[in-house]
């Protein structure tokens, strides 16, 4: 879904990646997201899926074109201030990239404690968010105990802790049954109500046709962006608001994220 | 400053096993050397007192050594007359002894050698005395005394002892930079090996200062229990040092015992090297993390 420039949260133009002395990854790609909207990225392996994601999350620099997030020119904001903007951005790795040395617990409060958030409701949070996601008894295990669906929840888990304003998700249902992707996938389209804009990349056609969101397909490095059979945000950005989505991260200013509600 | 829990696995890399004892290392060698400083500093600052404030007159004896006492006299009625003067003393016998103690031995009679007569003038504070005036008026009632207000020599040792100072001073500042060296050697080791970890950290929205907090909470009590362990190495030693110095027991040695502040600087310079270590740490963390996205 693209909307007006002035309401983008995500906005690419012209967006050209290489690394190093490459081709280029992602060629001239221009679109930007309107709040609350939900899109899948598709395309083949090696089309650009990721490092278009990564572009929104901040791990890569464009080689070319300019990239805002929430109004923002990224290239133009100063370092100090890009922490509290990828703390509105939570990313699902299609890796996981959790910490192994912590506990599932200490992963998923991970976010909570770089944003300051007490402790006494860290501990509500995450025990709640990881008994919604079936790992009740694992709260004090560590990842490379937990199993690839276990890790992957836990992984999903820390991405929505803090309520991110946009949601990034690689290959979130990769590593569990239909049941429970499904299941993950009526999360995000729980948190999307909520006026997080979603964008999933995945592989699973079967996925993205029964969920029939617009689709961002990559092919070669080109961006086109195909209207699927609910066209527009999950719900409107104002009306997301009137439900409680907020600006921020921080669950201590917008109140308590209630997971039960979610299910 | 810094953070109590650890969102990166620091405890368990080489930083932590290595750092402390490469620490206790130098805490070791930089409170011998700081040692060395405050008790030259000692010696030196008593004797730039004692060259300033006294003399010695030496009466040489006499062919005649029925007329010595006679001698002595007329050079003390001269020191009475003196108004910088403050206080004046004859050595007895037994001092002068013990002064030759350590070239003839014990056991030698005052009667068996010509020795001089010696006379310790203390000056009255900030007099300005006139020493060859005084030697001149002294020789010439007086002849065969000589004064000596001891600034040739002890003016040479107290520069030499000045130098050594300076350099314990130097090889103190080597210690710290050599300290400083190594833990920004090891915190950017550690940056590399917690990369993935960093970037984790960075992404779900961590401020630089947060993984810095990390580094340089860790490197500050690694840096204490190093610190510690090298002090508790360094007390030991300093004591037998002093406890052979005192064994000697030749008058030659000046007394080299630390006094209470001594030791409270000595034992403070664990922290000071400690808190060295975490702030080289954080400003590592900081620069490094500053040339990343």
């Amino acid at each position: 879904m693209t909307t007006d420039d002035n309401e983008a949260i995500v906005k690419f133009e012209n967006v050209g990646l290489r690394y190093g002395l490459g081709p280029e990854v992602l060629q001239d790609v221009t679109f930007s997201l309107a709040p609350g909207s939900f899109h899948f990225l598709v395309g083949a392996s090696g089309a650009g899926k990721s490092s278009l994601l990564k572009l929104i999350y901040l791990a890569l620099k464009p080689s070319r074109g300019l990239i805002s997030l929430f109004g923002r020119d990224i290239a133009t904001t100063p370092r100090h201030d890009l922490p509290p903007i990828r703390r509105r951005v939570g990313v699902v790795f299609q890796e996981f990239r959790l910490l192994n040395h912590l506990s599932a617990f200490d992963n998923v409060a991970l976010p909570l404690r770089v944003a300051g958030v007490r402790k006494s409701e860290i501990q509500k949070y995450v025990v709640e968010l990881l008994s919604w996601v079936g790992l009740k008894d694992h709260l004090d295990a560590r990842p490379p105990t937990m199993s690839g669906g276990q890790q992957q929840r836990v992984s999903i888990a820390r991405a929505v802790i803090a309520r991110p304003r946009i949601l990034l998700a690689d290959e979130p249902t990769g590593n569990v049954d239909d049941r429970l992707g499904m299941r993950l996938m009526h999360l995000f389209e729980e948190l999307n109500k909520l006026g997080t804009t979603v964008i999933i990349a995945t592989h699973n056609n079967r996925l993205v046709e029964r969920m029939g969101y617009p689709r961002m397909h990559l092919d070669e490095g080109w961006l086109e962006i195909v209207g699927g059979s609910r066209s527009g945000p999950a719900q409107p950005a104002s009306a997301a608001k009137e439900n409680g989505a907020t600006e921020g991260i921080d669950p201590a200013q917008t109140g308590r994220p209630d997971w039960e509600k979610l299910i | 400053m810094f953070a109590s829990r650890s969102d990166l696995p620091l405890d368990r890399d080489a930083l932590s096993r290595f750092l402390p004892w490469l620490i206790a290392f130098m805490v070791f060698l930089a409170v011998l050397a700081m040692a060395g400083v405050l008790v030259l500093n000692t010696i030196a600052a008593r004797w730039d007192k004692g060259i300033t404030g006294t003399l010695t007159v030496q009466i040489v004896p006499a062919d005649d050594p029925s007329k010595d006492d006679e001698r002595l006299q007329k050079v003390l009625k001269i020191l009475a007359e003196t108004p910088e003067v403050d206080r004046f003393e004859t050595l007895g016998d037994d001092k002068l002894l013990a002064l030759l103690e350590p070239w003839l031995g014990t056991g030698v009679g005052v009667q068996d050698l010509p020795l001089p007569r010696l006379v310790d003038v203390e000056l009255k504070p900030d007099a300005k005395l006139d020493v060859e005036a005084l030697s001149r008026r002294v020789e010439a009632r007086v002849p065969g005394v000589s004064i000596d207000d001891h600034s040739l020599w002890l003016g040479r040792l107290v520069r030499l002892i000045r130098t050594v100072e300076g350099l314990a001073s130097m090889v103190l500042v080597l210690i710290v930079l050599a300290t400083v060296g190594t833990v920004v050697f090891t915190t950017r080791t550690g940056l590399t090996i917690h990369r993935n970890a960093i970037e984790v950290l960075h992404f779900i929205g961590a401020q630089d200062s947060y993984v810095a907090s990390q580094f340089a909470g860790r490197t500050l009590i690694l840096g204490l229990k190093g610190g510690v362990a090298g002090l508790l190495l360094a007390a030991p030693t300093l004591w037998g040092i002093g406890f052979m110095a005192r064994q000697m027991d030749s008058g030659l040695l000046p007394d080299i015992t630390l006094s209470p502040v001594h030791w409270a600087a000595l034992a403070g310079l664990p922290v000071a090297v400690a808190l060295i270590a975490m702030m080289t740490a954080r400003l590592t963390v900081l620069k490094t993390l500053s040339r990343m996205l």
